[in-house]
């Protein structure tokens, strides 16, 4: 792994209008609110966070497919504007529902076919579209090749997901939570195949989860997300050990056995509403929920960007 | 060892084969394509030519045994008439003196197989070239010119079933290119399309028909009043169906392989086209199937009330138009002139049938298919 920085994102928003009628407008869903961080060549790091706080939205939008709001992503020191097709070849997207990602009337070969045929790549189709099924273990390539995906098992689908994005070689892949809707008994062998994969490619990584436990298999540092906004980042080990935003710590506190496979997953804790993102709290986004809030600050101003340790960042009053 | 994979094809063709109407429905069909593409060759005389001289004739009786009442070759007697006894029409006998046995292979009017190549051979008849020979053979009888109805049927079975698939391939092409850019790019595009289409629907159908149809100067070739036909329905067909391909684009823009073809950098047209309509591909050969009789109807509407094919081209619609013209003692004295109809009946049923058996087949949430 070496020190340049491969993507870095600054103040990045992401807004949805919400629509009410042919002219209403019912108001702005902020489901990216002001992230920003550096995601260096060969890093892996995990992001974090309830469902709805905006995970996805920030996956697509880094990807280019939603236009940001405001802000800017930088992929190796190159703005994304305009016409994206030579970011497109250099970055993978890994998504959730590996069976409602693959076009169901396309069999394996026809799917691995389409990124060579778009981007107009110039070596051997099927000698690439082999390697890279030998790759994620889709072996013998024979038996596999010629199926279409409702034949294929939920981790035989996510691992052509992950083919189909490893195929063009790139150097940055975005994986949603790409083993929630797996069976736990093929989980580990997905996660394990795309730690092989980062490795050996030297990938960065974005990992999107709401599973903490699953976080340790391939990730340097995990980024916490909380209604849209980036509260805590900090090395993996580091922020296990010694959580700092209150958030994270009941996150943590919540999970009674660091066995992973006893892990709860993030959707019922901590206690209170998740907050709406078409009207935020005031100031700090945590604070009805917060035990150590602060009146008078916590609820009027938000919080920035605090670094009490070296690498370890977070975003609460308490830190200042 | 292990079990071939079922492809979705197989699938929808398995269920299909199961539905007996439907495959009923699909032979149907089939039979009549192919009686019809090889209509001037079946056919024992062209659809034009007029013999005066069996004005009316009723369907011509094949004989398998003689006088005597032995089995024999097929053949027809001689016909010959004379005024009845109120001197009102014509009445036709046979001449039991006059034997033609049926021929196969024979030469008669000149034509060109699949309007290509010119020959004269016909597949049976009495090989009588003289128009006035008593040796003539009318399946379904003649009309008031004395052409033959069997013949123009089948020829005319070629512009009534080709109308529906042309005018349905213009109207679902108009769909597919309307409907898939409201549905998948939405906004002013998809405003501007789904008011357009509102127009177009809020016009009365058939008097719209007739009121284009009449704007056809009557000296027209019948090739361009074929294709002007054509254009009107399919003008006036593509409304609906852009409304649902729009609804199936509008869900299927928003899945998961629709993001991630845009995310290896897919352009629209790829994405529509490629990833997106293939999976409306059920619902358009249902449409398409259940959409033909109705083309089918409305040419022949036109087509009866004068409006559309006209003769001498002739259409099943058209046969039909007889009965318009003349007295309805038409009917009464020569009921052969409404074969054409059953005709139209039983294609229109034809296609309804397959139709149903198409949707019941590609239903995804069919019980009966796994
Ligand atoms: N296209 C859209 N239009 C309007 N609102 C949207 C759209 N996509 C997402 N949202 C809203 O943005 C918020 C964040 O959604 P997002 O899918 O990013 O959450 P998430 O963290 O990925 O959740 P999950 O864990 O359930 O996948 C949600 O409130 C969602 O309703
Ligand atoms: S800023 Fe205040 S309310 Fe927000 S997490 Fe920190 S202490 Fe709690
Ligand atoms: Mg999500």
């Amino acid at each position: 792994m070496d020190d340049k920085v491969l993507l870095s994102v600054r103040n990045l928003q992401t807004h949805f209008e919400l629509r009410r009628g042919v002219f209403g407008r019912a108001g702005v869903v902020r489901a990216v609110d002001g992230v920003s961080f550096d995601l260096r060549h060969g890093e892996a790091i995990a992001v974090v966070g309830e469902s709805g706080c905006g995970k996805s939205t920030l996956a697509r939008t880094i990807l280019g497919l939603y236009r940001p709001t405001k802000g800017t992503v930088l992929f190796a020191g190159r703005p994304l504007d305009g016409d994206l097709r030579w970011y497109r070849a250099q970055i993978g997207y890994v998504q959730q529902d590996p069976y409602g990602a693959l076009p169901p009337f396309m069999d394996v070969h026809r799917i691995l076919t389409e990124p060579l045929v778009i981007n107009n790549f110039k070596g051997d189709r099927e000698q690439r579209i082999r390697e890279v099924l030998e790759e994620v273990k889709l072996t013998p390539v024979e038996d596999f090749v010629h199926k279409f995906p409702h034949q294929l098992s939920g981790g035989q689908q996510q691992r052509l997901v992950i083919a189909r994005a490893m195929i063009l070689k790139p150097k940055f892949i975005v994986a949603d939570e790409p083993v929630s809707m797996l069976d736990a008994s093929v989980r580990v062998e997905i996660l394990e195949l795309l730690r092989g994969l980062q490795s050996s490619h030297n990938l960065s990584v974005i990992y999107i989860t709401h599973d903490l436990s699953t976080v340790r298999y391939f990730t340097e540092r995990i980024f916490v997300m909380y209604a849209g906004k980036i509260i805590e980042k900090a090395p993996v080990t580091e922020l296990l050990k010694n959580p700092l935003h209150p958030y994270t710590q009941a996150l943590l506190a919540a999970i009674p056995d660091p066995d992973p496979q006893n892990a709860v997953t993030m959707k019922k804790i901590p206690p209170g509403e998740p907050p709406s993102l078409v009207n935020p709290p005031s100031g700090c986004r945590f604070h009805p929920r917060c035990p150590a809030f602060i009146a008078g600050l916590c609820d009027q101003e938000t919080p920035p960007e605090f670094e009490p340790s070296a690498g370890h960042c977070v975003e609460c009053w308490l830190y200042r | 060892m292990t079990e071939k994979p079922v492809s979705q094809g197989q699938l929808i063709w398995r269920r299909f084969r199961r539905h007996k109407l439907g495959a009923l429905g699909g032979m149907i069909i089939a039979l009549l394509m192919l009686l019809t593409l090889f209509a001037h060759f079946i056919a024992p005389y062209d659809y034009a030519t007029q013999r005066r001289r069996f004005a009316f004739a009723p369907p011509t009786k094949i004989h398998f045994f003689d006088k005597d009442g032995r089995l024999s070759w097929p053949f027809v007697y001689g016909l010959s008439r004379a005024r009845d006894p109120r001197g009102v029409r014509w009445v036709y006998r046979e001449n039991t003196d006059q034997v033609y046995p049926i021929k196969f292979f024979v030469k008669g009017d000149p034509y060109k197989l699949f309007w290509l190549i010119p020959t004269d051979i016909h597949l049976f008849g009495t090989g009588e070239r003289d128009p006035n020979s008593p040796g003539q053979i009318f399946l379904f009888g003649t009309d008031d010119v004395g052409r033959d109805l069997f013949s123009r049927t089948l020829i005319g079975g070629w512009v009534s079933l080709s109308i529906g698939p042309l005018a349905l391939a213009i109207s679902l092409t108009l769909a597919i290119v309307f409907g898939g850019i409201s549905g998948y790019f939405g906004g002013g595009w998809d405003n501007f399309i789904q008011r357009m289409i509102e127009v177009l629907n809020s016009f009365p159908g058939l008097p719209l028909l007739l009121a284009l149809a009449a704007i056809l100067p009557p000296g027209l070739p019948p090739a361009i009043s074929f294709l002007l036909i054509i254009m009107i329905l399919s003008i006036l067909g593509w409304g609906g169906t852009a409304r649902t391909l729009r609804g199936l684009f509008l869900v299927l823009r928003e899945q998961e392989f629709a993001l991630a073809a845009k995310a290896m950098g897919a352009s629209n047209a790829r994405i529509i086209f490629k990833h997106l309509l293939p999976n409306t591909l059920s619902y358009l050969i249902v449409s398409a199937t259940l959409g033909i009789p109705g083309l089918i109807l409305a040419e022949a509407s036109l087509s009866f009330l004068g409006f559309g094919i006209r003769d001498p081209m002739t259409s099943w619609g058209q046969l039909l138009n007889q009965f318009t013209d003349s007295t309805i003692t038409n009917l009464t004295y020569h009921p052969w002139l409404m074969i054409p109809g059953f005709f139209i009946i039983v294609a229109v049923l034809a296609f309804n049938f397959m139709g149903d058996a198409l949707r019941d087949a590609t239903d995804p949430f069919s019980v009966q298919g796994r």
